[in-house]
């Protein structure tokens, strides 16, 4: 057997059910590796005690029955859990300790996982290089000089350095496939309305969905049935049938269609992602799809439609922080004073930013001219998907227009951050599954990932032909763990 | 057209969010790149197009209007910023 943290879940699992280990074992491996990983910065609390307690309380009365049983997991802490401290990387809400669990997390606990921290994120996961949490930023296992992407950073970090099996992160933009791509990784954005939101602190609710992150695709089809649940307490779940992706799952893709859109051979694009794109569509032919060129004309739109429907979401989400109900209070004069003086000090430069150009969007005078057309172009973007899946099953892409940055690099220029989300951010647009997987690495051996973009409610055509690719594709993570002293 | 320190002002107003004249100038240079960059959007003409303000394409439930969840009034008032068993306590607003 090899060494508990370089296990995948499907193995763990295995190993706690044939009781070759015990939930505590396993648990004080998870732990004893994090602590030794502090370097990261993967973490913004911590629960390595209760976690302990629950893993021993585990093991006494196990129910080898559940999917995951007596599994540890660290989670984005942007999922409020009960009596756990739960900030979204925000000093607004560095002292905020929920009173009620995420329905998210409440069908992890429900199926055995155990809670070891809460990970870090941008600041209300408004960022792609977890730079913006007022936890400090993260460090990509890959190499200490890269960002681990955003904005579940710390997720991607804490998953790839092997702190955690699994975990589950957000994505508004491409805040899980982006990290993804980073850290050679592999992570899913379930179709709107598949994960309940109820419990996550919200960003842009029109865009939001949780999903899950690990270490190969097979674990994350098994995450998504655990997390994957209709919830009355979120308006927007959506009831359908939903599958038992990790036992439907299979390599077996002959005939399936594939479409390759045209528009995504962006300029200035490095030779790199054109090579590796073009090395996924050979392996993709390689399992026996068929792959189709499409068109996607509305694709160039996508980013700045965003930059107008997430932010204008944000500053209408991000009013109810106003120092009075809970979180971070500031002294004012009067109530007014009290107010602007909390949600300028409580809130970081890109939050500010964001709820600013939301604010102008939806302001009297220029709400049809940027909310309204932003929503119409929506509808655009939307329809292009509809028509390329008359023609095909799902839609191959580079993950990222280049692989992992250095810390700083991106800071002071928010339009050139903003660019990182470009082949990711039309999916969250039309409210699509999409799944990265890492698909090879660049000169300087950091990964890089491809993107497969499914029909809405259609995961387990995506994570079937993520699977056989993988099997191909047979990537190496080359973790050197740099940072363990 | 280009953001300048009058509109700022009148956001920050809006957003509730004190903004120094260092801090105005900085945020009028980003939102005027970003707003540059969102400009794109006017190459579309939209006219005939329908709004989509949701991907969820499903009418809201209706479900009986009853208490799932009594006495949580401690819990409510839990991460109230100053300590207070009864209310939420704000500076006085009424001379």
């Amino acid at each position: 057997m090899s060494e508990i943290t370089k296990q995948s879940l499907s193995e763990l699992v295995k190993n706690i059910k044939d009781k070759n280990l015990s939930s505590e074992e396993v648990t004080k491996a998870f732990i004893d590796r994090s602590e030794k990983s502090k370097e990261l910065n993967a973490y913004i609390t911590e629960n390595y005690s209760s976690a302990l307690e629950n893993a021993k309380k585990f093991d006494q009365k196990p129910n080898l029955e559940l999917k995951l049983p007596g599994i540890p997991m660290a989670v984005k802490d942007l999922f409020c859990t009960k009596d756990i401290r739960t900030t979204a990387g925000s000093k607004i809400l560095g002292n905020f300790v929920p009173t009620y669990e995420s329905t998210v997390t409440q069908n992890l606990w429900d199926e055995g996982a155990i809670l070891i921290g809460k990970l870090n994120c941008d600041e209300f996961a408004m960022g792609s290089s977890n730079e913006t949490s007022f936890f400090g930023n993260v460090q990509n296992p890959i190499d200490k000089s890269l960002v681990p992407g955003g904005s579940s950073g710390g997720s991607a970090s804490a998953v790839a350095g092997q702190l955690t099996p699994i975990t589950i992160g957000t994505d508004t933009g491409g805040s899980i496939r982006q990290p993804a791509s980073f850290t050679g990784t592999v992570g899913l954005k379930p179709t709107y309305g598949s994960c309940s939101r109820y419990g996550i602190v919200a960003f842009a609710s029109s865009l939001d969905q949780a999903g899950p992150m690990a270490q190969n695709v097979k674990d994350c089809a098994l995450l998504q049935e655990v997390i994957s649940t209709y919830d009355p307490k979120d308006s927007t779940s959506i009831e359908f049938k939903r599958n038992e992706y990790s036992k439907e799952l299979t390599n077996n893709i002959k005939g399936k269609k594939i479409g390759i859109p045209k528009e995504y051979r962006v300029e200035g694009m490095p030779k790199e992602i054109e090579d590796l794109w073009q090395k996924g569509i050979e392996f993709a032919k390689d399992c026996g799809a068929q792959i189709v060129d499409i068109t996607l004309p509305h694709t160039s739109y996508a980013l700045p439609t965003y930059y107008i429907v997430a932010p204008a979401e944000a500053s209408s989400n991000l009013a109810r922080y106003d120092g009075v109900k809970y979180g971070f209070r500031s002294k004012g004069e009067n109530l007014t004073d009290m107010y602007e003086k909390t949600r300028s000090e409580g809130f970081g430069d890109e939050v500010q930013r964001r709820i600013m150009i939301g604010t102008y969007v939806l302001s009297s005078g220029y709400y049809d001219a940027y909310y309204l057309k932003a929503q119409k172009i929506r509808k655009l973007i939307k329809n292009d998907f509809d028509e390329a899946y008359k023609k095909v099953d799902a839609i191959l892409t580079p993950s990222t227009p280049s692989s992992a940055f250095k810390i700083g690099e991106k800071k002071d220029d928010p339009v050139s951050m903003y660019l990182n989300d470009i082949f990711t951010v039309p999916v969250n647009l039309a409210g699509l599954p999409g799944i990265s997987i890492p698909a090879g690495q660049d000169t300087k051996g950091y990964p890089l990932g491809l993107q497969i973009i499914g029909k809405a409610f259609d995961e387990q055509s995506i994570l079937n032909i993520a699977y056989a690719m993988e099997e191909k594709i047979k990537f190496k993570n080359k973790i050197t763990d740099w940072w363990i002293k | 057209m280009s953001i300048d320190l009058k509109i700022i002002k009148h956001i920050s107003k809006l957003s509730r969010i004190s903004v120094d004249e260092q801090k105005a100038h900085k945020l009028a240079d980003d939102l005027n790149s970003i707003f540059k960059f969102i400009e794109k959007l006017n190459e579309l003409k939209t006219d005939n197009v329908e709004p989509l303000t949701s991907v969820a394409e499903t009418t809201l439930k209706l479900r009986t209007d009853e208490v799932k969840s009594k006495d949580i009034r401690d819990q409510i008032i839990k991460n109230s910023p100053q300590d207070n068993e009864d209310y939420f306590v704000v500076p006085k607003v009424i001379e």
